[in-house]
């Protein structure tokens, strides 16, 4: 979803309730501020879960602190680009992003096809994630011992993950 | 991590190697003697829906998504990939393109075939597109999401599109692991397209609605109900030639039929609307009607130098002209085709050279009389 001031994407979606009718805005965070700013200017009621106190700030900068153990990106890397980091960022932003997912789907549970691959599969593969950003660190560090045992660890887990489709059926 | 990116760059090569960069060139230029079978103008209601399109979002589990992923990375999720597109292609013919190694003028060419979006063409690293010789099934590698598998039908196709797109995620998923987690469904980059990841757009030509601005209405009542309006070439595209891209908003929380349902509920309508508005022009004004359509056909069979907007409006005109009997001598499938070919690309394909834009303007209005002369 798009700004709806610029054509960056939206990261902020913000209801807002005058006089009892609900409006809804999509901004970047950028047009966000701008919004927020000018709404305060003019006396407006905030919109409900904005805080513009300076304890909401620093919570907002806390929170723009927060980074995903696996992939590293950070919440505020995230609200600036609109897009993820990997699959694990569900997870570790779980409790700002669930409120955002309500707010552009209207629900929080998702209802439709399951793929045949459980989920268990799922955390070895965001383990996999992380230790392929580990080994990264590791040769650039020059720590050679410490890479060939990221590679072992990797690979163990490569041939648990890539199971044959014949064995599947059998469990 | 040197080890893995020798690795990747071999396979990369043994793909390149295989179908040859010369190999690409060729094919690509073969497509300029067809066209894509979505725009053979049949199917239900194919008077006024152009095409149905269903797309599927769909990550790699043990990678990250590509905005943390870098050329390494990239280029082993284009390698697994593209391998798998090498799977299916037995089932579905498809051909796989390397994207990086393609010129500018062929990347526009595939955007205006609807075989990749611009997000692929102008995007960065490793990436990749497989589609099917007919054109109707695309799978692009390394776009927001690693995959995006693409079915498209002529004609209102909502069923079939959704049979055919859920079988080719149903073989990738025996040999690949997809990000999902029970909560959220399959996990997008963007959180707009998480859950079922789907997006289900009907292609409806909505000349009458556009003419007595009665469009508007259909745009609100839309909005109100969930339903995104886009233009011919997708999010942030204008609609040309009274075209639009009815499509849903919400991914979550909705089975994919559920989905699919609303958008067949909604399109009916939408379809009568224009009926009806049509046939109230007829009535009203038929000769100014006969008039207005037969204006724009003189002009697109004589112009010496025309735009791209001025072609896509006249083609516009002309197909309902068509459609309601004032034009008798020219099929559909003809005119279909027209709003593709006049396109920048597609006209330097044609002329087998790179043409600007007042250059293509000469081209198209020649490539135009050519195709419109009567036929002895």
């Amino acid at each position: 979803m798009k700004c709806q001031t610029c054509p960056s994407p939206a990261t902020l979606h913000i209801t807002e309730i005058v006089k009892g009718v609900a409006a809804e805005h999509h901004f970047c965070e950028e047009c966000a501020q701008q919004y927020l700013s000018q709404a305060e200017a003019k006396g407006n009621d905030l919109p409900a879960g904005v805080a513009a106190d300076e304890e909401g700030e620093s919570k907002l900068k806390e929170l723009d602190q927060l980074a995903c153990p696996n992939c590293g990106i950070t919440f505020k890397e995230f609200r600036k680009q609109g897009r993820l980091g990997c699959p694990h960022d569900y997870i570790a932003f779980q409790e700002e992003l669930i409120p955002l997912l309500e707010n552009i789907h209207g629900e929080t549970q998702h209802f439709g096809k399951v793929p045949k691959r459980t989920p268990d599969d799922s955390r070895k593969q965001y383990r996999l994630i992380k230790l392929r950003g580990e080994l990264k660190v590791a040769i650039a560090e020059e720590s050679y011992e410490q890479a060939a045992k990221l590679r072992d660890e990797i690979q163990r887990l490569e041939l648990e993950t890539q199971t044959p489709a014949s064995e599947e059926e059998n469990e | 991590m040197e080890r893995g990116e020798n690795l990747a760059q071999k396979s990369r090569a043994t793909i390149v190697t295989d179908q040859g960069r010369q190999g690409h060139t060729v094919k690509l230029d073969e497509l300029i003697q067809s066209s894509g079978e979505w725009l053979r103008g049949e199917g239900p209601e194919a008077d006024i829906v152009i095409s149905t399109r269903i797309r599927l979002a769909r990550n790699l589990s043990q990678f990250p998504f590509l905005t943390r992923a870098d050329e390494g990375a990239r280029a082993e999720i284009e390698r697994i990939l593209s391998g798998q597109i090498a799977r299916l292609a037995a089932r579905k013919s498809l051909n796989y393109f390397d994207v990086t190694s393609l010129q500018r003028l062929d990347r526009q060419f595939l955007v205006e075939r609807q075989l990749i979006s611009r997000e692929l063409s102008e995007g960065q690293g490793p990436r990749g597109v497989g589609f099917s010789t007919a054109e109707n099934v695309s799978l692009m590698v390394n776009e927001e999401d690693h995959l995006r598998i693409q079915v498209l039908r002529s004609g209102l196709a909502l069923e079939s599109c959704w049979q055919e797109i859920n079988q080719i995620d149903d073989l990738l998923e025996e040999q690949v692991c997809f990000a999902f987690n029970e909560q959220l469904g399959y996990l997008t980059a963007c959180p707009t397209n998480c859950g079922t990841g789907i997006r289900v757009s009907v292609m409806l030509h909505l000349p009458a609605l556009v003419q007595t601005k009665e469009i508007q209405k259909v745009f609100q009542a839309l909005h109100k109900i969930g339903l995104a309006v886009r233009g011919l070439y997708g999010e942030g595209s204008q609609a040309m030639g009274d075209f639009y891209q009815i499509s849903n908003q919400t991914t979550l929380g909705k089975s994919e039929e559920q989905l699919i349902k609303n958008l067949k509920d909604v399109i009916p309508n939408i379809i009568g609307y224009e009926r009806r508005v049509r046939t109230a022009l007829i009535k009203e004004n038929r000769q100014g009607l006969h008039d207005q359509v037969s204006r724009a056909y003189g002009i697109l069979k004589s112009a010496q130098t025309i735009t791209s907007e001025e072609t896509m409006q006249h083609l516009s005109s002309l197909r309902m002209g068509i459609n309601l009997g004032l034009i008798e001598d020219l099929p559909i499938p003809t005119v279909n085709e027209l709003f593709i070919f006049t396109q920048p690309a597609h006209l330097q394909k044609l002329r087998h050279t790179s043409l600007d834009s007042g250059e293509r303007n000469v081209a198209r209005a020649s490539y135009l009389r050519e195709r419109l002369a009567p036929q002895n």
